[in-house]
């Protein structure tokens, strides 16, 4: 079988999870057997030249194509403006090739030359990933007539944390999934938010949850002296609650004193919450590392006792798992798809602040329970193998065929 | 000649609430009040009470033929009496037939017998009490929380005055023998011992309402005929189980209550068969042998041993922080202190932090009022943590009141 992908991001040079999820998806078709050609936006992956390979065992099965486009997962129209205008943008590997004046615009234009690229390869299904894709998907469905599967990591919803959505971002999504002959959601949760805001059946919606990859890290972390660590990793956005956090960081130094906070990440709300950590007087108690990458990610969760992910909303959520891989327990939030079918994690709603305080203090103080966590998500995390999502990946494709 | 031998337990803990970091040193109630109170009237009117109808009924309708034995856990008693009084008035009414053995236990249904003796003593004592004022009995059979037992128990009850013990009739501590004789603990001399049938108790018990079970529907005829099977290579029959699978366990709707009215005639239909109490059943028959048993086990899952109450580092962990309390709190006479820290001991708060079954995603969840193992656990060493701050206030007042005295003296 053969797959022609539309994706936005690839891992290292990728600003969230949506790019380690298509990288370990690929990963996983490619060992299941599945050929797969992988359209990216040429300029944004620092891919010269058209095609890449994968550092991959089965990375024969893979093929990438890049398409000239300054675009980039996570991006505003307003961080476009400014990139395209040459100023200043809070993603690091931006591009300043001028191509159409707003980020609309450019989508648009990537679509049309998305479906010369499906003219001109070979492959039984498209697939494309978040609304960045979606139009791209649409045309190629339209130029080849083959089937259309949009896969959704997160929605309009998710990033706006409940402060409203923007109306273009929404109509593409919406578009691209009644366009799409099925959809793929990366939780029951992101599910709900398809069914109930895009006017989508139920049924038309499959759930293929992400998973993680091993950590190649194997060293030992810790910063001198006894302090605990209790880590946030992400963006630092309105979508991941960095601000329950902090405020369950001023809480929890009430009760000892000897533990640091490090906010890994960088995002809109960074200013704003080096300020909050100053207003709560617990500046010289919170760390901020700005971007980190590759060995350095794995490094934090090995250098943290506790990692906490107080996202509002979190369609799935792949870093708990690259925690626990680490050997780090965590807490999660309830308002996440990771939550459906992590059992062994600390499970608090995000604006519980108290319950988070109550729970990271546990982690610290109790040994036994720090232990136990760590035992049982060892053996737990196993089971989130990427070859097993693209399994459930392979039954979607088969099922949209009719094979 | 096969004598049925039925044991029910009988029992509700004080569940806690969930108490955080943030109550510690400002709230002392621990217990779900209200979850409490709604479970017992809850199970009460599914179980409880229509199950102690039909009881009453059986016994009256076989002229006291059909006997059976409850074991009632001091902290369900208590239960009883603060929420629903109407159900001990209607254990009182069965036990006033002469046809009903009550057995001893634990007052908290704890698993105080593998930390502290003197504590497990004092809280046998404790729930012979409690019999003693409420149903004016003296209970001659014991049987330990969880039907945890080892050689060594058996020898602890042989001296404090117990008759018999019940224990699981596990494979792995019988090998070729037969659970349907009655046998000696090693070290012991009088003390005997009763062992679970875990077939035919866990056919009522767990598989009575399994349809996949190739057995299902379990009819009262087809399982008198397994018991009368036994005749001749058996003895006694001792169908051991949690009270609440009549209703509770197994609801209504399955079928459970019909099977319960009609069983008993089913088997007394057989004119080999009977009913015996378990101090009825060590009287009527001898000991086949000696069983030597060093290691516990219990009437928990496949493994039959601790492993549902003390099988990981958190249950291991929050048992050992409480009973290593134990000399403080009682240094501390303090009544309530006491009364809080027993509470604590009942193993349902353990079996709550299990996690063997969670990750399988199988029946503790029922049972549980946590929605994990990790939230049991942290609520239960908050709780502790309050506790430790109690004690070492009450230390402190108790030796500033010493020195007061002193001075007062001198």
């Amino acid at each position: 079988m053969k797959v022609l992908m539309f994706g936005w991001e690839f891992p290292p040079l990728s600003a969230g999870g949506l790019g380690t999820a298509c990288y370990g998806l690929t990963k996983g078709l490619s060992i299941n057997g599945i050929e797969i050609t992988f359209v990216l936006p040429k300029l944004m992956a620092g891919i010269n030249g058209k095609y890449v390979k994968l550092r991959s065992a089965a990375s024969k099965k893979v093929k990438m194509i890049g398409i000239n486009s300054p675009l980039q997962q996570y991006m505003t129209s307003e961080s476009y403006r400014k990139l395209v205008q040459g100023k200043e943008s809070f993603i690091s590997q931006a591009s300043t090739s001028m191509y159409g004046g707003n980020l609309l615009e450019e989508v648009h234009r990537y679509a049309a030359q998305a479906a010369l690229v499906a003219l001109e390869e070979d492959f039984d299904i498209i697939h494309c990933h978040d609304w960045l894709t979606f139009l791209a998907g649409i045309e190629a469905k339209k130029a080849t007539g083959k089937r259309l599967i949009v896969q959704v990591h997160a929605t309009e919803f998710d990033r706006g944390g409940g402060n409203g959505v923007n109306q273009q971002v929404y109509d593409i999504e919406r578009a691209g999934m009644h366009f799409a002959d099925r959809i793929v959601a990366v939780s029951q949760f992101t599910k709900d938010t398809i069914v109930r805001h895009y006017g989508i059946p139920a049924d038309k919606v499959s759930v293929v949850y992400n998973a993680v990859e091993k950590s190649e890290c194997t060293d030992q972390f810790k910063i001198g002296g006894n302090e605990k660590i209790v880590l946030f990793l992400g963006r630092i956005t309105l979508q991941k609650g960095p601000e329950y956090f902090l405020y369950a960081a001023k809480k929890l130094l009430d009760f000892r004193k000897d533990v640091k906070f490090i906010m890994a990440g960088t995002g809109d709300m960074l200013p704003r919450m080096i300020e909050l950590s100053a207003d709560l007087g617990i500046a010289d108690k919170v760390m901020f590392t700005g971007i980190v990458r590759g060995k350095e990610v794995d490094r934090l969760y090995r250098m943290a006792d506790l990692y906490v992910m107080p996202s509002v909303s979190e369609p799935f959520g792949i870093t708990p798992l690259e925690s626990i891989i680490n050997g780090t327990p965590v807490i999660i939030s309830n308002q996440s798809g990771v939550s459906e079918i992590l059992k062994n994690a600390l499970k608090v709603d995000f604006w519980d602040v108290n319950d988070i305080t109550n729970k990271m203090l546990a982690v610290l103080n109790y040994s036994a329970l720090s232990k136990t966590l760590k035992e049982h998500g060892s053996v737990e995390i196993e089971k989130f193998t990427w070859e097993r999502s693209a399994r459930e990946m392979i039954r979607v494709y088969k099922r949209v065929l009719g094979w | 000649m096969v004598s049925v031998c039925l044991y029910f337990q009988v029992h509700q803990p004080y569940r806690l609430k969930r108490y955080s970091v943030f109550d510690i040193g400002n709230n002392h109630d621990y217990f779900d009040v209200v979850k409490n109170r709604d479970t017992l009237k809850k199970v009460a009117e599914k179980c409880y009470l229509p199950a102690n109808k039909a009881m009453l009924e059986l016994i009256r309708k076989t002229d006291g033929k059909f006997r059976i034995a409850y074991s009632m856990t001091g902290v369900v008693l208590d239960q009883f009496e603060e929420y629903y009084p109407e159900v001990l008035d209607s254990f009182k009414e069965l036990v006033n037939t002469g046809a009903v053995e009550l057995l001893g236990e634990t007052y908290f249904h704890s698993l105080s017998y593998l930390y502290s003796k003197s504590e497990f003593i004092d809280q046998v004592r404790m729930h012979e009490k409690k019999l003693k004022k409420l149903f004016n009995y003296k209970p001659t059979v014991f049987r330990n929380t969880e039907l945890i037992f080892k050689n060594e128990l058996a020898y602890d009850l042989e001296n404090m005055g117990y008759k018999a013990v019940l224990a699981e009739g596990a494979d792995h501590i019988l090998g070729w023998r037969s659970p349907n004789f009655i046998y000696t603990p090693k070290t012991c001399k009088n003390i005997k011992l009763l062992l679970k049938n875990y077939r035919l108790s866990d056919d009522v018990a767990f598989r009575f309402s399994e349809k996949s079970w190739g057995e299902w529907p379990l009819t009262a005829p087809k399982f008198a005929g397994w018991v009368s099977s036994v005749n001749g290579n058996g003895n006694t029959v001792n169908l051991f189980m949690d009270y609440e699978t009549f209703g509770e366990h197994q609801w209504a709707d399955t079928g459970i209550f019909e099977f319960l009215k009609s069983m008993p005639h089913e088997i007394l239909r057989h004119p080999h068969n009977n009913f015996k109490t378990p101090s009825e059943v060590v009287e009527s028959y001898n000991t086949m042998g000696e069983l030597d048993i060093h290691f516990p086990v219990s009437w928990a899952d496949i493994e039959r041993d601790l492993s549902a109450w003390l099988g990981n580092t958190m249950q291991r962990s929050a048992a050992y922080e409480l009973y290593r309390m134990e000399g403080a709190v009682r240094a501390s006479g303090d009544a309530s202190l006491m009364n809080d820290w027993r509470k604590l001991q009942t193993s349902d708060h353990f079996y709550y932090m299990c996690t063997k079954w969670f990750n399988d995603g199988d029946v503790h969840k029922y049972f549980n009022p946590y929605s994990t193992p990790y939230d049991a656990f942290i609520s239960f060493m908050n709780v502790l943590n309050d506790m430790r701050l109690r004690l070492n206030k009450k230390e402190d007042n108790n030796a500033k009141r010493e020195m007061l005295h002193e001075c007062a003296r001198s």
